[in-house]
């Protein structure tokens, strides 16, 4: 423990019915540090900060800050505090401008609009922030909406800067400015909080790592004493390869054609422009870029669910455009994309398993009543191979966390035996050791000959699992790379649209 | 329709939109807090029976105003508590509430049916001509030669806007029902906005109630409100979420509302229930243009009609 804490947390407990998320936690984070917060979902990483920010109370413990006991019963208490939380899923106001958003919930400031642009505009000088005040959220990227949400802390007064998962939005680019905000902040004296589960990130920018595993604190170590692999046993509990394997396969014939595909969406904006590219058999293609660049349409556009304007997809030469997808299932294409709330797409949460098979493969049974014997079968054998956690394939969907969910959707898609698999965000959400159990059947699909379409997030990921990576910029392919020779900066500067590559 | 005749016309459409404006209004605060209320109705019978029944027996207009007013926001505050404190349905509770407001109405007015208004409040709720406003040719007749609750209307429209747009609290009531969440984070006491502006809210359509029956009519009849705070609820979106053009658009339908009356004169060959018709009917295509023609800058508050939890995110 450190004498100069600034903030302490000692002895935190707190529980939800009967899951303790956080047991008996120390930590302690002091001025002009960057300390990380690393944990698998589900380790206790949010709730701990959240007490902080003021979203829980703990249930016993004590949190101190500079010295003082400190009680936060409400975010407002957190402000007056010194705590500026940075959530990750921005709490800005779409329809507010950079200013409005800035302003909104401060009483104490009776500065005009004039004098409160020059105090901001000096905080961005001082930090190196710098976004248009008068642009709406809505128009901002997720870079600028991070920015404007630091900016918002910052103006409020904060000493304690928490963010949490804050590169998971981000391009490298954007990545590498805020770590250079993160440093200012550290130079000027804050104390600075990163919750994290990307180790590389943890590396980079942390003087010190806390590891959270159930809820517990299992280490708290110095980022230059420490290396991947020693974090990544104390995070998972087990050793694990830090490099996900990508099966070696020669790619086969051509199951999914895609040429100068243009679609619009219901506001006429042009949402997918000129897209082509081929998928072949024994291969994993991957779909990188920023969220909202077309990936969704794409996908859509694949199973028969998105109008197309003009260009053509074809699986094995048929034609599918224009197809139902009911017709474009049969034909042995499958798609799963999991969205940001995990539940939107492909499963009814409040069915078990069993009926949720039923709802796709079994659908065009004989007769006026469900027999659903085979769908029984599908969803013990899905339970089975894919390791999911629960009490019974009559349990409702929803019950299950996010990572089983996940499961029980890919596997139905899976067990359908499809010549293309659409996959669009399947390790959304996952912990390490989740995620490498999708990577795995994918790989497995791959060996088995399956056209397999990854649409990612994580470029590590995309660089090591697929065999070539497609970018996408604002509803156009930027570029196509091969994957065994890529690196995050070339696929990040594609991603906003400064290069533009073909291989 | 030669000149008299259109601003005749024009002057019942103010008076007969000046109901339809105060509960307009308070459904525009209402809804920025994130709250859909479809207890206008229930609200504005509250006022008008609430508020006829003090001026018939106490004789007091400003007495009979006030009771009015409290009767509104008395009826918004049960809302207020099963939607903010409760977390209810926003949509069932409202409903509720004109239920309510109805058999309240009902209930409490049954022995004055057929009562008028007595003399010395009718005569205080007289027109005032404005001293030179009064004076502009053509509108002044319309506009500022009316009763005192018309003045109030306008008074009550310019605060709505410069608390809306001018001021700090008007930009966080509109963060929280933009986003609750992000509002929360920002230290803003949801609860207590909410509950403020939903007890203005229904304040105001308490006051569109007693301008029917104190002012209107001016007698007491059952059903003196007559499913003009449904109309409200379309005017919020029609004026889309904006006090000043809710002036416009509440003598809009203050006009199509008494169009039928005004054509019966000429003698029309078109059937009186085509003209009562009207007023409803423009409702409909009114929600329908809204769902067609949408912007960015129109749309309603993101989060309206959905119970805010903290823990539950």
């Amino acid at each position: 423990m450190n004498d100069q804490a600034y903030v302490r947390f000692h002895n935190i407990v707190k529980k939800f019915g009967t899951v303790v998320a956080n047991d008996s936690i120390d930590l302690d984070v002091q001025r002009g540090e960057i300390l990380a917060i690393l944990g698998e979902n589900g380790s206790g990483k949010s709730t701990l900060m959240n007490m902080l920010s003021g979203i829980y109370m703990p249930d016993s413990g004590s949190i101190t800050i500079d010295g003082k006991p400190a009680v936060i019963r409400s975010p407002k208490d957190s402000i007056k505090l010194g705590i500026g939380m940075i959530h990750q899923h921005f709490k800005l106001i779409d329809r507010f401008t950079g200013y409005q958003n800035i302003m909104t919930g401060i009483t104490s400031n009776t500065l005009g609009y004039k004098k409160s642009v020059k105090k901001i505009t000096e905080l961005m000088d001082k930090y190196e922030l710098h976004i248009d005040l008068d642009k709406y959220v809505y128009d901002m990227s997720v870079g600028e909406k991070q920015t404007l949400e630091i900016i918002k802390v910052m103006f409020r007064g904060a000493e304690v800067l928490i963010l949490d998962e804050p590169t998971a939005v981000l391009t490298p680019e954007e990545i590498t400015k805020l770590f250079v905000i993160l440093r200012n902040m550290r130079k000027a004296g804050h104390a600075i909080i990163i919750i994290t589960h990307k180790l590389n990130e943890v590396m980079e920018i942390s003087d010190r790592v806390t590891v959270l595993r159930k809820g517990k604190n299992v280490g708290t170590l110095n980022t230059n004493q420490t290396n991947i692999l020693e974090l990544t046993e104390l995070m998972v509990g087990r050793p694990m390869e830090p490099i996900i394997r990508r099966v070696e396969c020669e790619p086969g014939d051509v199951y999914l054609s895609v040429e100068d595909v243009t679609a619009y969406n219901h506001e006429g904006i042009k949402v997918l422009d000129n897209i082509s590219f081929e998928l072949s058999s024994h291969e994993i293609v991957g779909v990188a870029g920023v969220a909202g660049s077309g990936q969704r349409e794409l996908c859509e556009v694949i199973a028969g669910l998105y109008p197309v304007k003009k260009g053509s997809v074809s699986c094995m030469n048929q034609e599918i455009v224009g197809k139902t997808p009911g017709e474009i299932i049969k034909m042995g294409v499958s798609m799963s994309f999991i969205p940001e709330d995990r539940l939107g797409m492909g499963l009814v949460s409040s069915m078990d398993i069993t009926d949720n098979m039923l709802l796709k493969t079994y659908r065009d049974g004989k007769g006026l009543f469900i027999n659903r014997n085979p769908a029984r079968e599908m969803a013990r054998n899905i339970v089975k191979k894919m390791d999911i956690v629960t009490p019974g394939i009559s349990t409702p969907v929803s019950k299950l966390s996010g990572g089983n969910i996940q499961k029980v959707l890919l596997g139905r898609e899976i067990e359908s035996n499809p010549k293309v698999l659409v996959t669009a965000y399947a390790v959304r959400g996952l912990d390490i050791g989740a995620s490498y159990t999708i990577y795995d059947m994918l790989n497995k699909q791959k060996e088995k000959g399956v056209a397999v379409l990854y649409i990612g997030e994580d470029l590590d990921t995309l660089i090591q699992l697929c065999d070539r990576i497609i970018v996408m910029f604002s509803g156009k392919i930027a570029g196509i790379v091969d994957a065994r020779n890529a690196t995050k900066e070339q696929l990040g500067l594609m991603m906003t649209g400064k290069v533009m590559m073909y291989v | 329709m030669n000149l008299t005749n259109l601003q005749l016309f024009l002057s019942a459409a103010v008076i007969a939109g000046t109901p339809l404006l105060f509960a307009t209004l308070g459904e525009i605060i209402t809804e920025k807090a994130g709250n859909l209320n479809l207890g206008i109705e229930g609200m504005m019978l509250m006022g008008a029976v609430v508020g006829f029944i003090t001026a018939y027996n106490q004789g007091n207009p400003i007495l009979a105003l006030i009771a009015a007013f409290l009767a509104g926001a008395f009826g918004s505050l049960i809302y207020a508590f099963l939607t903010v404190s409760l977390r209810v349905n926003h949509e069932v509770s409202g409903l509720a509430l004109t239920t309510f407001g109805t058999g309240f109405a009902g209930f409490l007015g049954q022995a004055y049916v057929g009562k008028v208004v007595p003399g010395n409040v009718r005569q205080a709720f007289g027109n005032i001509k404005i001293p030179l406003l009064g004076d502009i040719p053509f509108i002044g007749e319309i506009l500022f030669n009316k009763d005192p609750m018309v003045y109030l209307s306008y008074i009550v429209v310019i605060i709505i806007g410069i608390y809306l747009y001018r001021t700090r609290k008007g930009l966080n009531l509109k963060a929280i029902g933009e986003n609750p969440a992000a509002a929360d984070a920002a230290g803003i006491n949801i609860s207590l906005y909410k509950y403020v502006n939903i007890l203005i809210g229904g304040a105001l359509c308490g006051l569109g109630g007693a301008y029917l029956s104190l002012i209107y009519v001016p007698a007491w009849q059952e059903s003196v409100v007559a499913g003009r705070g449904w109309i409200a609820v379309a005017l919020v979106i029609f004026v889309t979420w904006n006090p000043y053009k809710a002036i416009a658009g509440a003598y809009l339908f203050g006009g199509l509302d008494i169009l039928g009356f005004r054509l019966q004169k000429f003698q029309l060959n078109i059937p009186q229930y085509f003209l009562d018709m009207l007023p409803y009917a423009a409702t409909i295509i009114i929600l329908v243009i809204a769902s067609v023609k949408r912007s960015k800058k129109n749309l309603p508050p993101q989060s309206m009609g959905i119970p805010y939890f903290r823990e539950n995110r």
